[in-house]
């Protein structure tokens, strides 16, 4: 086409083509281990395993003489330096950690880092760990949280006297206790929601370089969070921050995994710096299963209270949730960014929210895809499907009963929370729609009547989360140290193309093509003319990167503002190089024009230009055309959505399949659909992967016994059926392009779903609860204990 | 991670092998298709001194019609052994265990031979291998022999096969006129068996003549479950008489336990298996 003009109208809700894909899919890109320096050293670590030992004696004589090595560093070497630290001391009586670079003379989790080689050849460093002699006292490990919390416990930081972290109680509205005395029907349940392993498609990976004769030190790292690690690393290893320089070059997921700042990337910062080398390290899976952070583990204690016809009242949340064996950047405040989402969609009248973190000789955990809301809505999910068995009530008509209503937004929630919109009856009644429940609802009776081996169960998940993090004051009140806005800049160069520079760096999600739509339908530029430059302290200073879904909805807002400023500036030398006032001046899809006088135009294209040469600008003008916005957002995003599951139970050998599955989200305005449904398929594998496979299981001397994509199982494309989705479109009224968040809906609302399609399947048979993941074995178990309560 | 350093011959033919085996020592490898061998080395479970890698020997790379039996090459690929026409005629129960082994970009690297020498107690190809009554050709300094089923698999990661020989050949007997099926319990597309049965039935006028059951991942090599087969002998077959037949097939089992399954679930699993593999392969 040549009409650039039609070309570039109406981007954004176009399901165009991710134009960062071609290199993405081939590896043809800059992977942080494609890099390749002159002169670079390899690191190789020796990690723990044992779960928790005194160092009594290390000799590293042997590997410093070996080929190739260069030096071998211990705990010794780094007297005190931390290797990563918590941003989040979630309570004034927080018992923090001290996590050491290598460790000096304890290691508390199998993966600790012991010592470190630097190398010529990732060869020769590798072998040399071999030749590394340590010996250990072996301690007591404590693995399991209750066990951890009781008295005489072995205690993961002896010098602490305690494996008690914090507990947050926090005083959300109404008063349980009063709910729970006039209820006719109080349901309890404790769920664990198990530890779960990120597996990133791309492992860590970091480079860190000396620049030649300047100060500076460049760290690339396959992380999502390149802004916030520059300041961490200047805070822990004393390098002015001015001379660092974070890139997150192309990265290969992240899903929380890579929200962190890792000892890894500390020391390559410190070894480049010490041997004036570039440094280089990529993880093995190995090391990435032991030691990129975990994320869930915590056992939920819930109780809800109802009315005999089903109106509920008030839940009470009562969490232990694991820390592992140090806290890193968010580890205690991961489980409360849930605290918020246990009501879900249902108005009550009382929450009583309590989380105990607890310290274990484990890897620690963090944030992973959802970070405390799939926690929160699998909890209150599950336990509204209960309620449903307790009181013989469909559980749809159950939650139907007690949702928002559509026309009772805006909607303050039991925990004080603002939602702005949704409409939970569109999103169900498509959902519906698409499934065709009532089928499967007779073949489910069916399949009971005639006592078939494989049972058929229907699974409901109707939520919402909170995402977008988030408005800075909201975020201080919650002790957190850092602030929730986002940056942009667009600048116009003067042939015409554009740079949007941006706070949020992408690691698989297709930021480079949604946010080029956005700017486009703003400034009238042609998608393919936009670059999209991000994830480089260096070319984007301001940022608060991208996790918790927040790239768009926070993002946006800033690539939004700093469009339009954009605009208005070159609104001004339109009107004087057209020789009319500015209020005269129309601008439409990249073309400024007189009103009335539509012959009379110019673009920004040359406007961009004009700037450039200032040959002719207004007074008070200055050159350049650019604009540029810090955005702090109003409030949180809603997203919400229903999702089916039809489960086929197999009650011979507990196998568990998923037949059907249906998910209907609303994120308000899609700005690329395909990427939106990307995001959902994505989100539900994930969050399936939890409901059926996934799982971290440690022995209880502390060693992780699923180490290995054999025994660590996440689903593939040929374990999961076509999804069928859609989504209902509610504009966020808090955020300026209508949008909320996508990113990590599925992975928050399928896992309740499918939990809750087993436990339908078999609860005839006298079960009302079945352990994730819903294994063979898992599924066996619970029929057997229904089967020994003489339930079935 | 990264395998340690070792030397490296490539032998074009069998003696070839063998021969660069004698001279390497003790600590020589095989290298069939690479896709148990590779993981082991990679993770530095193992560091041998040498590999001799068989990938060119032509020899065993073939399957050969003998009449009454398949002479498999231990160098014939796990896809092929699951699409080769012969193979699929004549011993159906190999070529439906191939299809479930792993993916198919690791079918078309495995081999049968590597499967069978591997010895992994979670292997499919040895359990059917094992219900086929298969013999197995070996080449040593020393000539060849013939060993069967029941001596070649001698526990975990162990066969008949010692260090300075090589596996050459699988010999299939046909199974005309039988009905078979292998029952592949795992948890995801692509996993390994916690629980796999081959089953191979005969049945005349309704009623089972002959039966021969072999148990995955139940204990340290593939075991026969003697008691099912002679259970079955002269039942009718229906789907009652398999499942009380099937209800001995975990008796003298040592299944281990796993993240995935322990010891008590697999037998149960085995039970559950047996029934459906029996009456699959018989047509019920
Ligand atoms: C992800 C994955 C999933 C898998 N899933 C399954 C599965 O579901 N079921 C299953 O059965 N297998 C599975 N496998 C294993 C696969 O089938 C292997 O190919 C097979 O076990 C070994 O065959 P190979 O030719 O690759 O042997 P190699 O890896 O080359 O060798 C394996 C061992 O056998 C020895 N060896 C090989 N050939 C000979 C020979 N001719 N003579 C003497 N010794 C020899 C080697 O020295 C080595 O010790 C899986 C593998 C992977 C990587």
């Amino acid at each position: 086409m040549t009409d650039t003009l039609n070309e570039t109208m109406g981007a954004i809700g176009r399901p165009l083509r991710r134009k960062e894909d071609a290199r993405l899919v081939t590896g043809n890109t800059n992977w942080t281990d494609n890099i390749q320096l002159p002169g670079t050293l390899h690191m190789a670590f020796l990690r723990s395993s044992i779960a928790h030992a005194k160092i009594t004696h290390i000799d590293t004589s042997a590997a410093k003489a070996a080929e190739g090595v260069v030096h071998v560093y211990t705990g010794a070497d780094f007297p005190g330096q931390p290797g990563s630290t918590c941003v989040w001391p979630v309570t004034d009586d927080i018992v923090l950690s001290h996590y050491p670079v290598i460790c000096e003379d304890e290691v508390k989790y199998v993966g600790d880092v012991v010592a470190v080689v630097i190398a010529t050849e990732k060869y020769l460093a590798t072998d040399a760990l071999d030749l590394i002699d340590v010996d250990y006292e072996v301690l007591p490990a404590v693995v399991d949280m209750e066990a951890a919390l009781a008295e005489g416990s072995p205690l993961v930081h002896s010098d602490k006297g305690t494996n008690h972290c914090y507990t947050a109680p926090v005083p959300f509205g109404g008063n349980y206790a009063e709910v729970k005395a006039k209820a006719d029907v109080v349901v309890t349940r404790r769920f664990i929601n198990q530890r779960l392993i990120p597996t990133t498609m791309e492992p860590r990976a970091v480079v860190a370089a000396p620049m030649g004769m300047t100060d500076e030190i460049t760290l690339w790292t396959a992380t999502q969070v390149p802004h916030v690690l520059r300041v961490l690393l200047a805070l822990l290893t004393g390098i002015p921050e001015n001379n660092l320089r974070v890139v997150a070059p192309d990265v290969g997921g992240g899903f929380g995994g890579k929200l962190q700042i890792y000892r890894e990337e500390v020391l390559a910062v410190l070894l480049a710096k010490k041997l004036g080398r570039p440094i280089k390290w990529t993880e093995t899976r190995s090391e990435s299963i032991l030691t990129m952070h975990h994320g869930r583990d915590q056992i939920q204690d819930i109780e809800i209270a109802a009315t005999s016809d089903g109106q509920i009242l008030g839940m009470q949340v009562h969490l232990l949730a694991d820390m592992g064996a140090y806290l890193q950047i968010i580890t205690p405040g991961t489980p409360l960014l849930g605290m918020f989402m246990y009501s879900g969609i249902y108005k009550m009248e009382a929450l009583d929210f309590k989380c105990t973190g607890v310290y274990t000789n484990k890897t620690p955990t963090d944030a992973y895809r959802g970070a405390g809301r799939p926690e929160a809505t699998f909890a209150v999910e599950r336990i509204v499907d209960e309620l449903a068995a307790e009181l013989g009530m469909d559980p749809m008509e159950l939650r139907k009963k007690n949702w928002i209503k559509h026309e009772e937004f805006p909607y303050t929630t039991v925990e004080g929370l603002t939602y702005d919109t949704g409409n939970y009856e569109a999103a169900t009644a498509r959902a519906l729609e698409l499934f065709g429940m009532e089928e499967l609802r007779a073949e489910q009776a069916v399949r009971r009547a005639s006592g078939d081996p494989v049972q058929l169960g229907i699974g409901i998940s109707t939520f919402t989360e909170m995402c977008g993090l988030a408005p800075s004051r909201t975020l201080g009140a919650l002790k957190y140290v850092a602030g929730g806005w986002e940056h942009c800049t667009i600048r116009a160069l003067p042939t015409g193309k554009i740079e949007l520079v941006t706070g949020t760096s992408p690691h698989g999600q297709g930021h480079a093509t949604a946010w080029s739509q956005i700017a486009s339908d703003i400034i009238g530029v042609p998608v393919e003319d936009i670059e999209v430059i991000y994830g480089d302290t260096g070319r984007s200073p301001y940022g608060m990167d991208t996790y918790g879904s927040r790239s768009l909805a926070v993002g946006g807002q800033a690539i939004k503002a700093a469009g339009e400023r954009l605009v208005e500036k070159a609104r001004i030398i339109a009107a004087h190089q057209l020789e009319v006032s500015p209020d005269d001046i129309e601008f439409n899809a990249g073309t400024y024009s007189v009103k009335g006088d539509p012959e009379k135009a110019t673009t920004i294209q040359a406007i961009a230009f004009e700037a450039f040469t200032a040959h002719n600008l207004p007074d008070g003008v200055e050159p350049t055309l650019s604009g540029e916005a810090t955005v702090d957002p109003m409030d949180f995003s809603y997203p919400h959505g229903t999702h089916l599951a039809a489960m086929e139970v197999d009650t011979e050998t507990g196998k568990v399949k998923l037949r059907k599955y249906v998910a209907v989200d609303d994120c308000g305005v899609q700005i690329n659909p395909m990427i939106v449904e990307g995001q959902v398929h994505g989100g539900l594998a994930q969050g399936i992967g939890q409901a059926m496979y996934e799982g971290a299981e440690y022995d209880s001397n502390g060693n992780l016994l699923t180490a290995s994509m054999g025994d660590y199982l996440i689903p593939s494309s040929a374990d999961l059926p076509s999804f069928i989705t859609d989504r209902t479109v509610t504009p966020s009224s808090t955020h300026p392009l209508g949008t909320k968040g996508i990113g990590e809906a599925g992975a928050i609302a399928s896992t309740p779903a499918i939990v809750n399609g087993v436990v339908d399947a078999i609860r005839h048979l006298g079960v009302n609860d079945v352990l994730m993941p819903t294994s063979p074995q898992n599924v066996y178990r619970a029929l057997q204990a229904a089967n020994k309560g003489g339930a079935a | 991670m990264i395998p340690s350093a070792f030397d490296y011959v490539k032998a074009t033919t069998v003696d070839e092998a063998v021969a660069a085996l004698v001279a390497a020592g003790e600590d020589a490898k095989i290298l069939g298709g690479g896709q148990s061998l590779l993981p082991v080395l990679r993770l530095r479970l193992n560091a041998p001194s040498t590999i001799v890698d068989i990938s060119n020997v032509a020899e065993i790379r073939t399957i050969t019609d003998e009449g009454s039996s398949l002479l498999i090459g231990a160098g014939v690929t796990t896809d092929e052994v699951a699409n080769n026409a012969l193979v699929k005629a004549h011993a159906p129960l190999l070529s439906m265990t191939a299809e479930t082994v792993a993916d198919r970009a690791i079918r078309h690297r495995g081999t049968f031979g590597g499967s069978c020498a591997h010895a992994d107690p979670a292997g499919d190809l040895p359990t059917a291998a094992a219900a086929l009554d298969c013999e197995f050709v070996i080449a040593g300094p020393g000539g060849r022999r013939t060993v069967s089923a029941a001596d070649f698999f001698v526990d975990f990661f162990t066969t008949a096969v010692g260090p300075d020989e090589v596996l050459v050949a699988v010999r299939v007997p046909k199974t005309d006129g039988w009905g078979a099926h292998y029952e592949k319990f795992n948890r995801t597309a692509q996993a390994w068996a916690i629980v796999g049965v081959a089953a191979l039935v005969k049945v005349d006028g309704g009623v089972i003549t002959d039966a021969r059951v072999a148990l995955t991942n139940m204990g340290p090599k593939p075991i026969r479950a003697t008691s099912v087969e002679a259970a079955l002998k002269g039942q009718p077959a229906t789907a009652d008489a398999i499942k009380a037949a099937a209800a001995s097939a975990a008796d003298g089992t040592k299944p281990t336990s796993d993240v995935h399954a322990d010891a008590e679930f697999r037998s149960h699993l085995a039970r559950v298996l047996t029934g459906r593999a029996v009456a699959t392969a018989a047509g019920v």
